[in-house]
């Protein structure tokens, strides 16, 4: 036994487990529960019925109580396994409940209705997704509108994003012209006013430019990243003039090397550009909740917030519409992961 | 196996993105005709204005104008939004803010709702980013190490940044209701009666800090991350080679060098968590009571919830709390600053 655990135990090298062994590994498998563990719970809640979700202790699986259809019944009823009084349990069905008494029939003779204590039963329970919770929102609420219009502001800004915050950058990063270096702190400066600080004002703008209730005000005001400008400007200072020299002698417009020449060699930084601004427009709540004030117009994150702020919570589709948000985000996380962790540890960048 | 990536990265494009190119490359090619008349016109320096006018006219019309005409809004009053419709009242906005008999209770205050999330966003800033960079630290440390499978370690961590806020408060919603994972957890282990967690003051506050660190450690813990692998190793074997003890290898050797990439994420974890939202407004409303009303919502209620509207009022809140942020971004220049240089020498 002491042989066994050693060899379980033991590390290259010879080492001794230290302390701080133990700590890593509790850390990493409590992190592991704690971080995905909240997630998984959602989505497995997602497939349970309202009638699930209002039992206390939850199952960890979406369980159904299974039916049967009885004949002289008109609709299915509900089975349960019964213990009788010599010890043998039956499988009933369930015609109606008094008190502390079932009703209850055999499916296979029905004629005879049992009277059971319902201490004595135990549903008969199958794992069962209740798919319905995904699909009835698309017709009970304006689902596929949100979807349409979270999808609407997203790819708008960010195409907006790239084309302007580009053109800026490569005005900053290859020209000289008087002034150059104050636009740049400008540019630098407006990190510190978030969305926070100027909502009341933004509003205002938003209003007198006709953009109150339009997608449109929710995108504006988003676009002219200075994160952006500046992550693209770093990267373009590293393209070698020589080129764009070249590109003019050879009497290519300006218009032409930014397009032809420099966004193209830009792609590496344009593409951690893209991925973070599709996160964060996805993701925008505060803005957008105070822009749009007409529910066909909501997007996504302000149509959950509606549907799960009112008074009787359908906790069946919230959960499921919930899942539904998340997937776009948790494809990146899946396939660019690695890519965003990089931007994040070398520009600080979120 | 390195040669391999790069005979990838090597391989010309597929042609389908060429297809797809094709009527981009049209349109600019017709936006190249009138651009040349202008370069003509106006040289290299009329280009670059050109280059720049989109960005900073989006720029100047929804980030600079605002952020003056926030001033304005905030010696104003009256209840409507524009402001040719509103009064001048001079400094009223900020004389009613700091009304106070007492300003160590903010129901002495003539606006105590200003107060009450004042004080509620300071317990929470100090809380949550103390907690925060304890809880990211830890991480780093512990992804730092020679773990098997390190980068899905790390991605284990880094899965709740990119989530939106909105899902994060409902996920934490529904795990902290009465029929909860939470609950589930303490009635299987001890024996717990379920209790609706969101709807005790301490119990809230407790969870609007805890959510918002699972959210957010990750990205957090990349940095210090970062940090701890640009310590040169051979500080540590040299280390080891004198038989230091690692608690000493830690305070001596680590905590030092990692201290630009603490100072870093104190500040960014300062300035997020000044103006937190999203995920406490889902999670909690700002309930139990004003238990949890952060100052983010006081502005947001005070200048659009229709009952108790006061532009003035919140322009007057948004431009205090600015400040705040002002002062925290300065600190962290200077900060990032001090790196660089500290990485030139």
């Amino acid at each position: 036994m002491g042989n066994v655990l050693r060899f379980l135990t033991r590390r290259r090298g010879g080492d001794r487990w230290h302390w701080t062994d133990v700590v890593t590994w509790v850390w990493l498998i409590g992190g592991l529960l704690v971080m995905f563990g909240p997630a998984v719970w959602l989505v497995l809640s997602s497939f349970k019925t309202p009638a699930a979700l209002a039992a206390f202790p939850p199952t960890l699986m979406p369980y159904v109580i299974e039916e049967a259809i009885v004949a002289g019944y008109d609709r299915p009823l509900p089975l349960y396994e019964v213990r009788q009084a010599d010890g043998r349990t039956v499988v009933l069905a369930e015609v109606r409940r008094i008190g502390i008494v079932a009703q209850m029939v055999d499916p296979r003779a029905p004629e005879t209705i049992v009277k059971v204590n319902i201490a004595d039963r135990q549903p008969v329970e199958k794992v069962s997704f209740a798919t319905s919770n995904y699909t009835e929102p698309f017709v009970h609420f304006d689902f596929l509108r949100y979807l349409w219009n979270s999808v609407f502001v997203t790819v708008m800004a960010t195409a907006v994003t790239l084309l302007i915050n580009s053109m800026a950058a490569f005005a900053l990063a290859k020209y000289k012209f008087r002034g150059q270096s104050l636009i740049l702190i400008v540019i630098v400066g407006t990190l510190m006013v978030p969305l926070g600080v100027i909502m009341v004002p933004l509003y205002s703008m938003i209003s007198a430019l006709g953009l109150f209730n339009s997608l449109w005000g929710v995108i504006w005001p988003t676009v002219a990243t200075p994160t952006g400008v500046f992550l693209l400007r770093q990267y373009m200072l590293t393209i070698p003039d020589e080129l764009i020299d070249a590109a003019r002698m050879d009497k290519a417009s300006e218009w032409q090397i930014y397009w032809r020449i420099v966004l193209p060699l830009a792609t590496p930084a344009l593409a951690v550009l893209a991925i973070f601004s599709v996160v964060w427009r996805w993701n925008d709540f505060l803005w957008p909740l105070i822009v749009l004030s007409q529910s066909q117009l909501y997007t996504l994150q302000v149509g959950l917030n509606v549907y799960a702020g009112q008074l009787n919570v359908q906790w069946h589709y919230i959960l499921a519409m919930t899942v539904v948000t998340m997937i776009p985000v948790v494809l990146v996380f899946v396939f660019l992961q690695r890519f965003i962790a990089r931007g994040i540890a070398t520009s600080g960048l979120k | 196996m390195s040669n391999r990536h790069e005979g990838q990265e090597a391989r010309p494009a597929r042609r389908s993105d060429g297809l797809l190119l094709i009527p981009v490359k049209a349109v600019m090619q017709v936006i190249d005709v009138p651009l040349r008349a202008w370069q003509r016109l106006a040289g290299l320096t009329g280009m670059a204005s050109f280059f720049l006018l989109p960005n900073m006219a989006v720029f100047a019309i929804f980030v600079l104008v605002p952020f003056v005409i926030n001033f304005v809004y905030s010696v104003t009053g009256g209840t409507e939004i524009f402001l040719d419709q509103r009064f001048y009242v001079g400094a009223a906005q900020y004389r009613d803010i700091f009304d106070c008999r007492s300003y160590l209770d903010p129901s002495t205050c003539v606006e105590d709702g200003f107060w009450v999330s004042t004080r509620n966003t300071a317990l929470f800033v100090v809380v949550q980013v103390a907690l925060m960079i304890l809880v990211a630290l830890v991480t780093a440390l512990v992804l730092n190490r020679e773990i098997a499978g390190r980068s899905f370690w790390r991605a284990v961590f880094f899965f709740p940044v990119l989530l939106s806020p909105v899902v994060v408060g409902l996920i934490w919603r529904w795990i902290l209701q009465r029929q909860g994972l939470l609950n589930l957890v303490l009635y299987e282990l001890f024996g717990f009666e379920p209790y609706s967690w969101l709807t005790d003051r301490n119990a809230a506050f407790a969870a609007a800090v805890g959510v918002t660190i699972w959210a957010r450690v990750g990205f957090f813990a990349l940095i210090l991350l970062a940090g701890l692998q640009a310590i040169p190793k051979e500080l540590y074997e040299a280390a080891e080679m004198d038989g230091t003890r690692r608690t000493r290898v830690f305070f001596r050797i680590t905590l030092p060098l990692l201290m630009p990439n603490l100072l870093v994420v104190l500040v960014l974890g300062l300035i997020r968590s000044v103006q937190v939202f999203d995920e406490a407004y889902v999670l909690t409303g700002g309930g139990p009571g004003t238990s949890t009303m952060y100052l983010t919502q006081y502005i947001y209620e005070k200048g659009f919830a229709s009952d108790l509207r006061d532009p003035g009022l919140a322009a007057a809140a948004s431009i205090l709390m600015g400040a705040v942020l002002v002062v925290l971004t300065l600190v962290q220049m200077a900060a990032s600053r001090r790196n660089e240089k500290k990485g030139e020498r």
